[in-house]
């Protein structure tokens, strides 16, 4: 699936750049991506204002799109052209091979696919152990290796960590170390735990916000064990063709000049200082001004009106062409049953395919944006549409049939007098149904740019923030019951009256 | 006019219609007698062409009845079943006037067809605009009637036309249905279980027993000279008690 994945990805890469190539105008933006967490958020932000201060092209802001999967897809297909990325990710995720670590390395393998990567940034992201300061001065901790001394000490890991490989299992077995107890926790978690002292040892992310506002110790990794995860950007060969001050002045205002600790401080002052990511890039930057930029929040969020609109046209356009589909597809299972069985178990193992991994299979076909979210979406109402459809259609009393075709009735008119408003509660149901799930999976459509109220989520949950997510949540579930009250109203217009509310009546 | 000619139709392992021929004259009324599965209900979804025989032949005014020559032949049928068959949706009006519909004809042709045939059946025009739901049997019968009748065919193939209905109406409405049919001069295939509907409407009765045709003629023919035990002992089974009759 991967290599397939790949192979179309870089398929449309290669005719994307030749375009891109041909249609060279000045005005072609710099579109910037961005993963849905904190520290990618604020490096894509940082990008963007480097770009906008040289003014080489306009700057397009395409922040949140996901996973490694999802944002790769974009930068590999053409949707964006750079966006921030870690050496380990790379090596691992997208060449899979880990044998590959340094950028010189890298850059040889990923040119091939169009791709350069920048110097490193100067942070890595990368898992690391941490203590509390008094802790490691009572037993004289600074490296992991010091930690084969104290067999007693207790750990608090977050739960991929405890499994990976990567994590705690290759940890201990290659700086052979035991502790006392080591018990899996969710990672916001981890920190109270250490610094109330209920544990002595957790992990931690290398640039996380809470380590440069809390007194901790990060242990060194002596026998490098971890993989390196340094933060590079991820760009098109093309940009720095198109846009050569643009790459330059990127390459020279961020290359080596983020160590650990600033982006760490960085990370606490959108975490927990609750500043805005254009907030915390104008100050990096040293921009004036940079207090306020922008009200708190409401550059990513725009205001719920839009996304109300956004989420709106996402669920309507989607659900309609469901429907235009769906019904047709329904009459047919109806009319042929083997033809119809086959449509019903495409449409069903199409329903077990995770929302994310379908919006991701979207991007090399249709891009980022709300193109490949309305797919998506279309695929997903598709089957209750399909099989309440076929379900109304084919359980019609077969008398109120055969007397159709005895009356003269063409197919058209039986169809449309006899079977479709016979069936109408049934077909009604099945649309109601696709409604309201679509409300809720449109939220998903955040993670490739579509837009909505999964903004606020996707954004939400990047910065573990929860009014922000329940902003986002909230609408949703309102739209959601809004509509179900709204298509109640629809079955009086579409549902004939004497069948209303006794779909088994017919006779 | 309608004619079987050594139909047989099998449901699986099942023989529905063993070698049946019959035929049905203009102006005439033939009764298909018998139990449940006997087969008579078979026959008339074959005439109508919504089954297809296995072997033999189904001619209307002398065409066999196939996927291409069905249209035809359905114009020349009226079709009234037990309970009527009504769609749910429409009100009687919209129902009794499906054929023409389909056929295109104008509003006011269809209003005043429509009107006349209420007059014949005895359905007052104000129940016209109800729901089946909300008219009774009898009434659910009579627009079913009007619905076979919209178009005017020759033939009406009824099946069990009284069957759910209460003693009352149905004596009312088999009162009707016997003027209908001669007033109209109709040819009527008509299905029934009933011995004594048998003999009200029937000038020949087909009596039919596991798909078989077990004698055929009036009722007198079978009351009299029963080919068979089973026929006696069919009409035997429905007779009233003498002392029944003698106390009405």
């Amino acid at each position: 699936m991967a290599s397939w994945h790949h192979r179309l990805g870089a398929m449309l890469a290669v005719a994307a750049a030749t375009l891109a190539g041909t249609a060279d105008g000045g005005a072609t933006p710099v579109r910037v991506g961005s993963k849905s967490f904190t520290e990618s958020y604020l490096i894509a932000e940082i990008v963007a204002r480097i770009a906008e201060q040289v003014g080489e092209a306009p700057v397009e802001r395409r922040f949140g799109l996901g996973g490694t999967g999802m944002v790769y897809g974009a930068v590999a297909s053409g949707e964006i052209d750079l966006y921030p990325e870690y050496t380990g990710t790379i090596s691992r995720a997208i060449l899979h091979d880990s044998s590959v670590t340094t950028v010189p390395a890298l850059r040889a393998r990923i040119r091939p696919r169009g791709l350069i990567i920048s110097d490193p940034l100067g942070f890595a992201n990368t898992y690391a152990l941490a203590v509390r300061r008094d802790t490691a001065a009572r037993l004289g901790l600074r490296r992991i290796s010091d930690l084969d001394r104290h067999p007693g000490l207790t750990a608090a890991f977050d739960p991929g960590f405890v499994d990976r490989d990567d994590g705690w299992p290759g940890l201990q077995h290659h700086y052979g170390l035991r502790l006392a107890a080591v018990r899996g926790m969710e990672h916001a978690l981890t920190y109270p735990a250490l610094i109330s002292g209920r544990v002595d040892v957790i992990d931690v992310f290398s640039t996380d916000g809470q380590l440069a506002r809390t007194d901790l110790v990060v242990l060194s990794d002596d026998q490098r064990f971890f993989p390196d995860y340094a933060a590079v950007l991820l760009a098109r060969e093309s940009l720095a063709a198109r846009l050569p001050r643009t790459w330059a002045a990127l390459q020279q205002r961020l290359g080596g000049r983020i160590d650990n600790a600033t982006m760490a401080r960085l990370n606490a002052e959108v975490e927990l200082d609750r500043r805005t990511f254009a907030q915390a890039a104008a100050a990096f930057l040293g921009e004036r001004g940079a207090a306020d930029a922008g009200p708190a929040r409401r550059r990513l969020g725009r205001d719920l009106a839009t996304l109300t609109v956004e989420h709106l046209v996402l669920v309507a356009a989607s659900l309609a062409v469901a429907i235009a589909v769906g019904l047709p597809l329904g009459l047919l299972a109806a009319r042929h049953r083997f033809l119809g069985q086959l449509e019903l178990m495409g449409i069903g193992v199409l329903q077990t395919v995770p929302a994310l991994a379908l919006l991701a299979f979207m991007i090399p076909l249709f891009g980022i944006g709300r193109v490949p979210a309305l797919v998506a979406l279309c695929l997903y109402a598709l089957l209750p549409i399909v099989r309440n459809t076929y379900a109304g259609v084919s359980s019609l009393d077969r008398q109120l049939l055969d007397m159709a075709a005895v009356l003269g009735l063409n197919g058209r008119q039986r169809l449309a007098w006899i079977e479709l408003p016979l069936a109408a509660m049934t077909i009604m149901a099945g649309i109601k149904t696709a409604a309201v799930l679509t409300v809720g999976t449109a939220t998903l459509a955040a993670f490739i740019g579509g837009g909505g109220y999964g903004t606020l989520i996707v954004t939400g949950l990047a910065l573990n923030d929860v009014p922000t997510i329940l902003a986002g949540a909230i609408p949703a579930a309102l739209m959601a019951l809004a509509i179900h009250v709204a298509f109640e109203a629809l079955d009086r217009l579409v549902v004939p009256r004497p069948l209303r509310g006794s779909p088994g009546r017919a006779r | 006019m309608i004619a079987l000619r050594d139909v047989t139709k099998t449901f699986g392992a099942r023989v529905a219609v063993d070698h049946v021929s019959l035929a049905l004259e203009p102006g005439t009324t033939r009764i298909l007698l018998g139990s449940s599965g006997s087969g008579k209900s078979t026959i008339l979804r074959l005439v109508l062409g919504l089954l297809a025989p296995d072997t033999g032949e189904v001619l209307v005014d002398d065409v066999v009845v196939s996927r291409g020559t069905r249209r035809d032949a359905l114009r020349r049928m009226g079709y009234v079943v037990q309970e009527g068959a009504l769609y749910p949706h429409m009100t009687a009006a919209e129902n009794a006037t499906l054929a023409a519909r389909a056929e295109g004809w104008a509003r006011a042709r269809m209003a005043a067809r429509l009107a006349g045939l209420a007059e014949l059946v005895g359905l007052e025009r104000s129940l016209l605009d109800h729901y089946p739901a909300e008219l009774s049997g009898g009434q659910r019968q009579r627009t079913g009637l009007i619905r076979a009748l919209m178009l005017d065919p020759p033939v009406l193939l009824l099946d069990e036309p009284l069957g759910a209905l209460d003693p009352i109406s149905r004596a009312e409405l088999q009162t009707e249905l016997l003027r209908v049919f001669h007033e109209l001069r109709k040819s009527v295939l008509l299905v029934t279980h009933d011995v004594r509907e048998a003999f009200v409407f029937g000038t020949t009765i087909t009596l039919l027993n596991e798909g078989r045709v077990v004698q055929e003629g009036t009722f007198a023919d079978l009351a009299r000279r029963p080919a068979d035990p089973y026929v006696a002992q069919f009409l035997r089974a429905q007779a009233p008690p003498a002392a029944m009759t003698a106390a009405l």
